[in-house]
């Protein structure tokens, strides 16, 4: 914080910038303090269990180590969960933006008057808690549900079935996840001006190529935010997966779950929890750079 | 495609029965209009005439609701914005935000694929002086360069017709004086027809060959802008474009070649050239810079047969150059007059009595049975 007007006359400037970046601080210090204590401190001890080993004198104990094979380890373990964890929420992804985006488009610039109402139609589903929501959807991807019969007739489904398949884990992520794709969409389009498009026309572009050059660029904003606001809790979710999925559609949420639950192998849910974050943060970071929109995030 | 500006095959622009309608709101009324090849033309109304409306079907960015337009023998009516030969410079620019200058200016060339962009866009920029910011984003330049980028976007095309709507209105009354300068430059340069939508009635005189005064969807009067000025045809136009004492009286005779109309006990001789009428009721206008003012001691001066009319002053505004008076006349209205400060220190005072007084010359005579109010509220 600078501050260049003097506020009063008797202070010299030296002392408002001092007065000032003061307040700053004082701004800033709940949000730290909250960062510190339920962030900063929960990830270094995270971090550390991650390191630790078994004790060598109480069986199902842990003790502090430099135990650096428990990453090599979990790895080995549960490589598998990790790739299908990225290839669902990535597929999810891709689905709730093809879903989204005509959506939000249409709310952001057709919808006139219902533009309100179909945005709380949009959260509307919210209301009910989330376990619920991914309950409904088993009885709607049911063996005997509509849905599945009338795609078993059309004979649109491999295994016969949805539920506890892949399908259903990526179905359930989609919808889950999907206002978060909606709501930055419509923001992001909400604020192009219609003009812009009108003037493309104008400079003979056809619909479709102003869509092209003018539209979808100036909405890449709302569609990085979409989506990294649908992949990385996509990538770590564990409920769609165990509620819709079976034994073979399990996410690597679910290994962390069980390895900190039920086996309490907590190095190993430790390690889990850390690859999981540092690998969503490379892959955020490259997103980023190559969507170029690091000056509009 | 012509290479160069200059060249270019222009055509005049017809408009025929141009008709909008929202709803049962008539926004433009069966406009017929003819636009020479390469005039500097301007639509002059307050806002909510049609100006913007009939600017915009031109660009086909609204459909007519019946009559036609063509450019020279071809109809354009039913093409699609982007299938016409017209490009819009638009209220606020409306450049792209994620382009830079270069690439905005581009847009036009690369739609329709057109070779040798970078040469084309190079001389456009320096018809408009901003080489340099080629590589720039338009939210970094000023109001004036950001209004010279989207005259560069639409004039790079070579259309047929540019279409400005507003172009001047975001920006500062010096940098408007200056941008009416260059744009007028720029259209002596390229030769392309200009069709300047504003309600800015000293830019639409100082910048258009052809002023088209419009009203509530249709064209009020159009012609040169000193013909306009000096002898409106309508009451709104008499108030709309500058200002006009407005008497409103009787037709009692002819006086050779004079119409003479009776007001308020005083006789008034208006040219009949000069009347845009034939009723009864008369309204007898005349500038405000037309008028002389006189000392009630000095009347004897008043030249023969000037028309003239007693008063009180009742406010002096002295701006350096002029000295603008109100003068209160017997029936309570009030006149304006300006004045040029031609002789130093001759100044009237508020309360003095006075004389106003002009030669039949200068006065015109307009249709007195609509009132004489018209157009005087919408002042801009």
């Amino acid at each position: 914080m600078v501050a260049v007007v003097p506020t009063s006359a008797q202070a010299s400037p030296a002392q408002v910038a001092q007065r000032s970046s003061k307040t700053g601080y004082a701004l800033l210090a709940p949000g730290m303090l909250w960062l510190i204590v339920f962030f900063a401190v929960p990830f270094i001890t995270l971090f550390l269990t991650s390191l630790q080993a078994p004790s060598p004198t109480q069986a199902g104990k842990y003790v502090p180590a430099f135990e650096l094979a428990n990453y090599g380890q979990a790895l080995a373990d549960y490589w598998p969960q990790f790739i299908r964890s990225f290839i669902y929420a990535g597929i999810a992804t891709a689905l709730a933006l093809l879903i989204a985006y005509p959506l939000a488009y249409f709310i952001a610039f057709k919808a006139g008057r219902w533009r309100s109402l179909m945005l709380v139609l949009v959260v509307a589903p919210s209301f009910a808690s989330f376990l619920l929501r991914t309950y409904a959807w088993k009885t709607i991807l049911a063996d005997e549900s509509f849905i599945t019969r009338t795609l078993n007739t059309l004979h649109l489904l491999p295994e016969g079935r949805i539920l506890n398949t892949w399908i259903a884990v990526i179905a359930g992520l989609t919808y889950n996840f999907l206002p978060f794709m909606i709501l930055p969409l419509y923001a992001a389009l909400e604020k192009i001006d219609p003009r812009l498009v009108e003037a493309a026309g104008d400079l003979y572009a056809s619909p479709t190529t102003a869509f092209r050059k003018v539209t979808w660029p100036l909405s890449l904003p709302g569609v990085v935010a979409g989506t990294l606001l649908t992949f990385i809790p996509a990538a770590g979710d564990y409920i769609n997966a165990q509620l819709l999925g079976s034994t073979t559609n399990r996410m690597i949420g679910n290994a962390i779950q069980v390895n900190f639950i039920e086996f309490r192998d907590y190095p190993t849910a430790s390690a889990l929890s850390v690859m999981l974050m540092a690998v969503i943060l490379i892959m955020v970071f490259t997103y980023i750079r190559r969507a170029g929109t690091e000056d509009l995030l | 495609m012509a290479a160069s500006p200059g060249n270019l095959d222009v055509q005049d622009l017809h408009l025929q029965g141009l008709t909008k309608r929202f709803g049962d709101f008539v926004a433009v009324d069966n406009l017929d209009l003819t636009i020479p090849a390469g005039s500097f033309f301007a639509l002059l109304g307050a806002s909510g005439c049609g100006k913007t409306t009939t600017l915009r079907m031109v660009a086909g960015l609204e459909d007519p609701t019946e009559g036609t337009i063509s450019l020279g023998d071809a109809d354009i009516t039913k093409l699609r914005a982007f299938e016409r030969p017209v490009n819009t410079v638009f209220q606020s620019y409306a450049l792209f935000p994620h382009l830079d200058i270069f690439e905005n200016v581009a847009f036009g060339l690369r739609r329709r694929g057109i070779k040798d962009v970078q040469k084309q866009v190079e001389d456009m920029l320096e018809l408009v002086e901003l080489s340099t910011m080629a590589r720039r984003k338009p939210s970094q330049l000023s109001g004036g360069q950001q209004q010279r980028v989207a005259v560069a976007r639409a004039l790079i095309n070579h259309p047929g017709v540019l279409l400005l709507d507003e172009p001047l209105g975001a920006l500062d009354l010096k940098l408007r004086r200056q941008m009416q300068i260059e744009l007028k430059r720029i259209q002596d340069e390229v030769g392309t027809t200009f069709v300047h939508v504003t309600h800015d009635q000293e830019e639409a005189m100082t910048m258009a060959d052809t002023v088209a005064v419009m009203n509530a969807g249709r064209i009020e009067q159009m012609g040169h802008p000193a013909d306009i000025y000096e002898l409106p045809r309508t009451v709104f136009v008499a108030n709309f474009l500058g200002q006009s004492n407005l008497i409103a009286g009787k037709r009692t005779g002819v006086s050779g070649d004079d119409v003479v109309v009776e007001a308020r006990g005083l006789t008034f001789l208006v040219p009949s050239d000069r009347c845009s009428c034939t009723t009864e009721d008369m309204i007898v206008g005349v500038r405000p810079e037309k008028l002389t003012i006189l000392d009630k001691a000095d009347e004897g001066q008043v030249p023969e047969g000037h028309n003239r009319v007693p008063g009180r002053v009742t406010d002096v505004s002295y701006t350096g150059v002029s000295t603008q008076y109100l003068v209160d006349t017997p029936w309570g209205q009030e006149l304006g007059v300006f004045e040029q400060n031609v002789v130093v220190g001759d100044r009237c005072d508020v309360g003095d009595e006075v004389v106003l007084h002009w030669a039949p010359a200068h006065t015109f005579g307009l249709d007195g049975s609509a009132g004489a109010t018209a157009g005087s509220e919408l002042e801009d």
